[in-house]
């Protein structure tokens, strides 16, 4: 009798103290598993294209159809699936270039909100417009300007003026008819 | 006596040319910027270039994944320009699909769709919802609808056997009688 007691309390006591630690050990991969639901979850939302990431491309592109509308602002119900390409692409890991680049190819450059090569586009208009500039500017001085300060009766003492063959024939059959 | 001659310092000739260049390139560039923009599209009775079309998988032209033009000389083709997003388009889908279930029998004729601007998926969608097996496909960089000068979709085009263009139909076919009307003389031809 006393033997069977002591084997009930000895089974006892081992039923708490491996119940303290299940519900330890319970609680602990409880709190793991909450832990990796959450991070997966928050995860899975990050690599999630939000409407900011596809805006942030979709600002780049214009709309193909309703021309000098950008895709972000574009109300159609095209440049709706437009944003949805360029969401997709970003969810398989496309970059920004690749996105602009399948754009370029699908709808033509027109798209782009910058031009392929943007150096030689705004280079040679620059350029024009510096040269012009200057001409106009020269062609300006000229007019303010006309006049020269030699006085032909004074640098005809102090040194014979190279003339022109033509000029000078032409003075003396001038002179002749006088 | 004071006499003033005026001072020989003006532009270098080399200058003036360049400015003049320039000048009557900007001149036909804008030029040839507003003809481009007041002609509207190719009119009928001119000779359509060679251009090719790339096809949707399923909506290929005999086999092939590309379609060009000077392969279907000798055929009257029929280029329809479209897109998912266009309702017009939706008007006349269902008797363009008659129409060429009419017509490829005879193999005379051959109807092309050109998808204006459009994504692949939403393409597809809307080829399936009205049965379209003609060969479609998207059009590239809208080379070929700049070709074309469209104005929008849909617009149609029929060539006739020597590549000249006879007849644009801007906007939706509302019958099969129109098509009809259209490509029976251009094969009686």
């Amino acid at each position: 009798m006393n033997m069977t007691y002591n084997t009930i309390k000895l089974r006892i006591t081992n039923y708490h103290e491996v119940s303290l630690w299940d519900k330890l050990l319970l609680a602990i991969l409880i709190a793991l598993a909450f832990t990796l639901v959450i991070s997966s979850l928050a995860l899975a939302q990050d690599s999630f294209p939000t409407d900011d990431d596809v805006n942030k491309i979709a600002k780049q592109l214009y709309c193909p159809v309703c021309e000098s509308t950008p895709l972000d602002v574009c109300p159609t119900e095209a440049c709706r699936q437009w944003r949805e390409v360029i969401r997709t692409m970003l969810a398989d890991g496309k970059s920004e270039a690749e996105i602009k680049q399948h754009f370029a190819t699908q709808y033509g450059v027109r798209v782009l909100n910058v031009p392929p090569n943007p150096w030689l586009t705004y280079f040679v208009p620059g350029v024009a417009i510096l040269i012009g500039a200057l001409m106009l500017m020269r062609g300006f001085q000229m007019w303010k300007k006309p006049l020269v300060a030699e006085s032909v009766s004074d640098k005809d003492e102090a040194e014979p003026v190279q003339q022109d063959e033509y000029i000078q024939k032409m003075e003396a059959e001038l002179r002749k008819r006088k | 006596m004071t006499e003033y001659t005026p001072q020989r310092r003006g532009v270098p000739l080399w200058a003036q040319i360049i400015v003049w260049v320039f000048l009557v390139a900007l001149l036909v560039i804008v030029a040839m910027g507003l003809r481009r923009a007041q002609q509207g599209t190719v009119q009928p009775g001119q000779k359509i270039d060679n251009f090719t079309l790339t096809l949707f998988s399923g909506y290929e032209y005999e086999g092939k994944t590309e379609v060009t033009m000077n392969e279907l000389r000798g055929k009257i083709v029929v280029i329809n320009f479209w897109a998912s997003w266009c309702k017009p388009c939706e008007q006349e889908a269902a008797e363009l699909q008659e129409a060429w279930e009419i017509y490829e029998p005879t193999g005379e004729v051959v109807f092309i769709g050109a998808d204006y601007v459009d994504t692949e998926p939403e393409a597809r969608v809307y080829l399936k919802k009205f049965g379209i097996t003609f060969p479609n496909g998207p059009d590239l960089a809208t080379k070929i609808s700049q070709y074309f000068r469209i104005k929008g979709v849909p617009e149609t085009y029929f060539i006739d056997r020597d590549g000249v263009l006879q007849y644009v139909q801007v906007g939706p076919f509302t019958s099969l009688g129109q098509f009809q009307s259209i490509i029976d003389p251009l094969i009686n031809q």
